[in-house]
């Protein structure tokens, strides 16, 4: 098939080593009409330094407020292909596992019906099957349902909650991300496919501080895994580790609290003053190890820069005891979701974030709504700016 | 929540949504608001509503739609 569209702008995007997302929709275009036509529309939007496409509309399945992603061309005639070219969002599996079976149906799906391309993933962490028109819909839909696979969360919902590999993968996991991450997508399916908030809220679920998925900078509730007692550490592989790297330089220097030094030989950790950023453990896998109290840090009202600022995530919980808690259902945790999702549902405005709520109200009032006792460890940052003030009379 | 009052509940949603068509867009969460005060003589409570809400979108007499945020729309047949 010859070249539909002329795309000088976007050869340059194939030029170098790294693989080219060009090169990956014109590998599509070769057996997709429609894809071709994407290219020509892409090419202008780098040509004219603007995007060219209509957001949103009435892009769905049948009953479900959700999972699909409207996008229309804003030169139908010029490139019909995409005169519809909207996305849908398939809920992964948690820790984004799949068999090689599921995904070449997957990728049949997406050449039958729509432009043979897939996102893996879009940056809540679904699946995304793209350039889809309305017509061709609830085809995909049946297709991927009989998969096992159902839609993800898009508009004023819950998103898809995603997490990182956790103790399936991952040696730093203080807790089981797949697992709570699964047993909340089936326990909020409705509010994930039905849109009933002021805007959206996603959780998100990190074994560790390494963040794997970005939480407290991407999620209004997130889940990051981390330890009551002490740091253990195998002092012999500390020698070892002398040996071979400046430890002073590399891990001492760079602890945010420095709570670590050496007597003699020895490594000493202040455990009192570690805020568990699991720099150490990173440098020095070997010699150190997170504790045996293990649970998660719940963090509060992060979200990406869209209608207002961007926003870090704030402590809320400092430690919750997510194995306890999962012998029991979750019972506290959704009773926690559940009061937030009363008091936003309540105070809230259309498109507010909760942490834009809260920023508004002030945490005290959410605090009380939500019936969450105050405690100093509330912060924006360690070791900075308690939201929590104190009258010198209280204790 | 008897047959009665969920048909009540229906018709006011969609009766709304018919009525102000191209005129203002209801978000689900202010339609379940709204309709929880309407209806407070009654007993309903939120989820009452949200069920209710959830028939007529599995009935299609509604749909939604998306423009920065969720909203109420009549089907596009309609």
């Amino acid at each position: 098939m010859g070249k539909k569209h002329q795309t000088p702008l976007l050869d340059e995007l194939k030029k170098g080593k790294w693989i080219s997302f060009v090169r990956e929709i014109e590998r599509a275009a070769e057996k997709s009409e429609r894809t071709e036509d994407l290219l020509g529309q892409v090419e202008e939007s780098y040509r004219d330094k603007v995007n060219h496409w209509k957001h949103g509309g009435m892009a769905g399945v049948k009953s479900y407020g959700a999972g699909m992603v409207g996008r229309f061309s804003e030169f139908p005639d010029k490139y019909p292909g995409i005169k519809e070219c909207h996305s849908m969002r398939i809920i992964p599996s948690a820790g984004f596992f799949y068999n090689s079976d599921f995904l070449r149906k997957l990728a049949d799906i997406s050449e039958k019906y729509a432009g043979g391309l897939l996102n893996f993933h879009g940056a809540t962490g679904n699946i995304q099957v793209l350039g889809m028109s309305q017509a061709e819909a609830e085809d995909v839909f049946q297709a991927v349902a009989e998969l096992g696979f159902d839609l993800g969360g898009s508009g004023s919902d819950l998103r898809t909650p995603s997490c990182c590999a956790g103790q399936a993968r991952c040696e730093f996991a203080n807790y089981d991300t797949m697992k709570i991450c699964h047993d909340l997508t089936e326990e909020y399916l409705d509010e994930l496919h039905r849109p009933a908030f002021n805007y959206k809220f996603k959780l998100k679920f990190s074994g560790c501080a390494n963040d794997c998925v970005a939480s407290a900078a991407r999620s209004d509730l997130a889940f990051i895994g981390t330890w009551k007692d002490k740091i253990k550490i195998n002092q012999d592989e500390v020698k070892n580790y002398v040996k071979k790297l400046n430890v002073q330089k590399y891990v001492l220097d760079k602890c945010p609290t420095k709570c670590m030094w050496f007597e003699g030989e020895k490594l000493v950790i202040d455990d009192e003053n570690c805020v568990k950023c699991m720099h150490c453990i990173n440098v020095l896998p070997k010699a150190l190890r997170s504790g045996d109290e293990k649970g998660a840090s719940i963090l509060i009202g992060a979200k990406a820069p869209l209608v207002t600022g961007p926003r870090m995530g704030m402590m809320l919980v400092p430690f919750y005891d997510i194995n306890e808690d999962a012998k029991n259902d979750y019972e506290w945790l959704k009773g926690l979701i559940s009061n937030m999702w009363e008091f936003w549902d309540e105070y809230g405005v259309s498109r507010e974030r909760i942490g834009e709520l809260i920023g508004r109200v002030g945490l005290n009032t959410f605090l009380e709504g939500i019936g969450l006792e105050p405690i100093p460890e509330m912060v924006g940052h360690p070791r900075s700016n308690p939201f929590i003030k104190f009258t010198e009379d209280e204790d | 929540m008897t047959d009665e009052t969920k048909k009540k509940v229906e018709d006011k949603i969609v009766g709304l949504v018919k009525e102000y068509a191209g005129k203002k867009r209801f978000k689900p969460i202010d339609i379940v608001k709204e309709m929880e005060k309407e209806f407070a003589s009654e007993g309903l409570t939120k989820d009452d509503i949200k069920a209710a809400l959830k028939e007529i979108m599995d009935e299609e007499k509604l749909v939604y739609g998306y423009a920065g945020g969720s909203f109420l729309a009549l089907p596009e047949n309609q």
